[in-house]
Order: C-alpha cells, then sequence, then structure tokens
C-alpha cells in the first residue's frame, strides 16, 4: 500500500484527503464544484485514477463529473436521467399519488470489473446504469417495476435509493435499498428484482412486517461473505445470513439502535462499525457523546469507540454515506460528521483523530486504498 | 450578438466571465436564446431548463430589460433593446440565505 484517499462529498462542494498509510499527515484538495452540494463521490476499485461524483443544487440541478487523474480535475459527463416507458406515480406522504419526478443522484457505484461502468441511484428512487463512463445513462426499469414502486413513498429525506451493493462472487447479482421501500435484490444483473425484507419491522408503517415500506438506512456486507449482509435500519440493526432472504435483529446491547451508516471491518468479517443515534426526534449522538460501536460477533455484542472522539457537548449526526473502511494491513475506518469534521482510525476502530475539523456538513466519505 | 447573463455557478461551469455572447438565429426569444446558449455550452443542459419539458427550473427567473419574462410565453419575441444585444436576458437564481 502507498497510501489512501478519502473522497468526501459535502454540502457545499468535495474534497480529497490524501495521506501515506500511516495517516497521521493529510493533504486537502478542494473544494471541488465549490458552492453545490455533493451527494457522493466514488473511485473505480478497477482504475483508482477514475472518480466519479454527484453534483447537484436545487437551483441547478443534477450534474456528473468525472475525474481520469485521481480527483485533481474533473469533467462533466451526462445528466440526463430520464425514467424509462410512461411517467408513473408513487405514493406521496399523504397516501395521495404523486408523479415521478427525478431529483438528484445520491449515490454512484463504479463496476467491479470495468471502469466504464457506473450505477447511479437516484431520487425519486430508480437505478441508473452507464456503460460509458457516464455520458449516457438508462434506467434499470425492472426495479421499479417488478417490486410494486407505486406504493413506494419517501422518508423525510425524500424517495431515495441510496444504497448499492454489487457482489464480487457474482456478477448477476446487486443490492439495493431505498427509503423508504426497504431492500431488493437481483439475482439476473439487474432485469429481474424481488424485495427482501423478511423479518424487518417497522413500528411505524401501517403494516409492520410488510414486504416493502421499511425505511432501510445503509446496508453493509464483506466482500468474502456477501450473502451476510448488516443492515442499518431506521430503527434497528439487522443481519441476514441468506443474501437478504430473512433478517433478523442484532442491535444487541446498543445505546440506541437507531442511526444511518453502517460498515464491516475490511479483514475480519465479522467485525461491524455503527454509529448510534439518539432516536428519530433526536439526530445526534446519545448524550452528546460522539462513539462509534463495534461489533465483533457479528452484531449483538457492541463495544464502544470513543478514544479521540468529543465526549460532551457534541451533537452532529453521521449520514448513511458518511462511514467507509479502507483496505491497509492496519484497518482505517473513516467517517464524516454534519458538523463538518472527518474522523479516522487507523486501528480499526481503538484511536480516532480529526483529518479535518471544518468542512462544510458531510453528506459521503469514500476510501480509496491506493498501491 | 445577443448577450445572456448567468448566475455565478453556471459561468464557473462553462468557465465564462461576465456575459455570455451568442448569435442567435430567426427570432430572438427564450427559446431561442436558450437553445443557443445549450447548443453552445453542452453542460447547460438540464440546468436552467427541464431537458425533456424544456419548462425553467423552479428556483430561476429570466428578466429581460429589467422586466420578468419568467412567465411569457417561450416563444414570445424579447425586448428589441435584448435582439440588438444592447441588454442582457438574464438568468436569475432565487436568493437564499443561511
Amino acid at each position: 500500500m502507498t497510501g489512501v484517499r478519502v473522497l468526501v462529498g459535502t454540502r457545499k462542494g468535495g474534497f480529497c484527503l490524501t495521506s501515506d498509510e500511516r495517516r497521521q499527515k493529510w493533504e486537502i484538495s478542494g473544494p471541488h464544484f465549490a458552492g453545490w452540494e455533493v451527494y457522493h463521490m466514488k473511485g473505480s476499485p478497477v482504475d483508482p485514477d477514475r472518480v466519479y461524483a454527484s453534483q447537484s443544487t436545487s437551483w441547478f440541478g443534477q450534474l456528473i463529473q468525472r475525474s481520469d487523474d485521481g480527483g485533481r480535475t474533473f469533467t462533466p459527463v451526462g445528466n440526463d436521467f430520464a425514467y424509462a416507458g410512461r411517467p408513473e406515480d408513487h405514493q406521496w406522504y399523504d397516501g395521495t399519488p404523486h408523479p415521478w419526478e427525478f431529483k438528484r443522484v445520491w449515490h454512484l457505484e463504479p463496476s467491479l470489473i470495468d471502469p466504464d461502468v457506473v450505477f447511479a441511484g437516484v431520487e425519486d428512487a430508480a437505478l441508473f446504469r452507464s456503460d460509458d463512463g457516464g455520458q449516457s445513462w438508462q434506467e434499470m426499469p425492472g426495479l421499479r417495476h417488478d417490486t410494486g414502486g407505486r406504493d413506494w413513498s419517501p422518508g423525510a429525506g425524500g424517495l431515495c435509493l441510496h444504497t448499492i451493493l454489487l457482489d464480487p462472487s457474482n456478477p448477476d447479482r446487486m443490492y439495493v435499498a431505498i427509503s423508504s421501500a426497504g431492500a431488493f435484490r437481483t439475482d439476473d444483473a439487474g432485469g429481474i428484482w424481488k424485495p427482501v425484507n423478511h423479518g424487518l419491522r417497522s413500528a411505524q408503517i401501517p403494516e409492520g412486517e410488510a414486504e416493502v415500506g421499511h425505511c432501510v438506512h445503509s446496508i453493509a456486507f464483506h466482500p468474502s461473505r456477501p450473502d451476510v449482509l448488516y443492515m442499518q435500519k431506521h430503527w434497528d440493526v439487522m443481519r441476514s445470513d441468506d443474501a437478504g432472504e430473512m433478517w433478523h435483529e442484532v442491535s444487541g446491547d446498543l445505546p440506541s439502535d437507531f442511526g444511518f451508516p453502517i460498515a464491516v471491518h475490511p479483514h475480519e468479517p465479522g467485525t461491524v462499525y455503527v454509529i448510534p443515534i439518539t432516536s428519530d426526534s433526536v439526530h445526534y449522538p446519545p448524550e452528546g457523546r460522539l462513539r462509534v460501536y463495534r461489533s465483533r460477533t457479528g452484531g449483538n455484542e457492541w463495544e464502544p469507540l470513543s478514544n479521540g472522539l468529543p465526549q460532551e457537548n457534541c451533537y452532529v449526526n453521521v449520514l448513511r454515506d458518511a462511514m467507509s473502511v479502507d483496505r491497509c494491513d492496519a484497518a482505517g475506518v473513516y467517517f464524516g460528521t454534519t458538523g463538518g469534521q472527518v474522523y479516522v482510525s487507523p486501528d480499526s476502530g481503538e484511536t480516532w483523530q480529526a483529518i479535518v475539523h471544518d468542512l462544510p456538513a458531510v453528506l459521503s466519505v469514500e476510501v480509496q486504498t491506493l498501491s | 450578438m445577443i448577450r445572456v447573463e448567468v448566475p455565478h455557478h453556471l459561468r464557473v461551469l462553462v468557465g465564462v466571465e461576465g456575459d455570455i455572447l451568442l448569435d442567435v438565429d430567426g427570432p430572438v426569444t427564450q427559446a431561442s436564446v436558450l437553445d443557443a446558449l445549450e447548443a453552445r455550452f453542452p453542460v447547460l443542459r438540464g440546468t436552467i431548463r427541464d431537458r425533456a419539458t424544456k419548462r425553467r427550473r423552479p428556483y430561476l427567473r429570466f428578466f429581460a430589460c429589467d422586466r420578468d419574462v419568467s412567465f411569457d410565453r417561450p416563444d414570445a419575441p424579447l425586448p428589441d433593446a435584448v435582439a440588438r444585444g444592447e441588454r442582457p436576458f438574464t438568468v436569475i437564481g432565487a436568493m437564499s440565505g443561511g
């Protein structure tokens, strides 16, 4: 390993934080796309110089930017996200029909095998694919049509497709998650989709165990065990051992099982990280103490990790795409806050330090491990 | 030449300082000016008007000769002073605090 590059999306631009593998001294570049919301930036696993960025504002809409030099420079690519077929309706907050309207790209997921292939999760919820490095985008319409999209309704943050997981052991299998519809899986490379929400229980919806309607906040797996999924739901931390066919709760002794991101240790498939938030009404850490919780048993038994994190008067939030891990030998864990701090632990969570203190509110954190 | 004034973020996007100067074929209207603007700077497609419907984005307004023309028909002629290049066709973003 020669180092890491941390791609940070914020409310007012994108930033690249780079360091060698010791992860003690950092160079900060940015803001890229100053003044725009950068919901997500992510690098290709095949070509780390290829970085995709989602840039948007309510004024000027959506742009996609692409870098071919590791985030030093970016070029706008395609921004035509046209839904396939006739516009349809989904449910609005009050249960009335509401037309499907494109608002923004929440998440960009580059292919594991081809740097020109990239997936985009958008609001209103749909999945798009580009085969030409982001120049053009086509919706994968089976997701909305096969799984009852007309019954989906938005969470408070919008009807967003925010999580895309590509199974490294099976190129035909991928997962997505939508707030507030749930988790979905395809086993034929995106043609046919099915909900994978059995076992989820949500007291906030009319049918607590409904097949769709759950507010899934984030899903993660370890590449070596892609059938074992971990989920941070609106409330509850969940686990599935069979590719989402059935979920069971592993919140265990967490101080709160509400939160947004979830991540898996890069070298220990059973080690999971969450950042508990007080409640759905109070979006800051319990007791004003910022703590990452780690389970080394695949859930249920959790330990607080707070060495180096503020333990008083801390009232930030950590959003769903704002935690990531690197693949250094001594594993690094990263997260960014709505207060503009980006923290790193170069030792799997034992100790933490702030890379930066005063960025705009952090929307996303992704890490590239460079060799 | 038609002068078009766009907000800061769009000027940065196209790498132009000050007004954008455009040749417009035929009648000078909102639609023809914006068509010419988007033809010269494809990156602006979708940033001022919806790509499919060509409707103005909600947080933007169009001004010409100190008059709000946002709700005029897109094919209505713009004032002569704009057509002669004496005054700009202006795209303005909604003010926002916080």
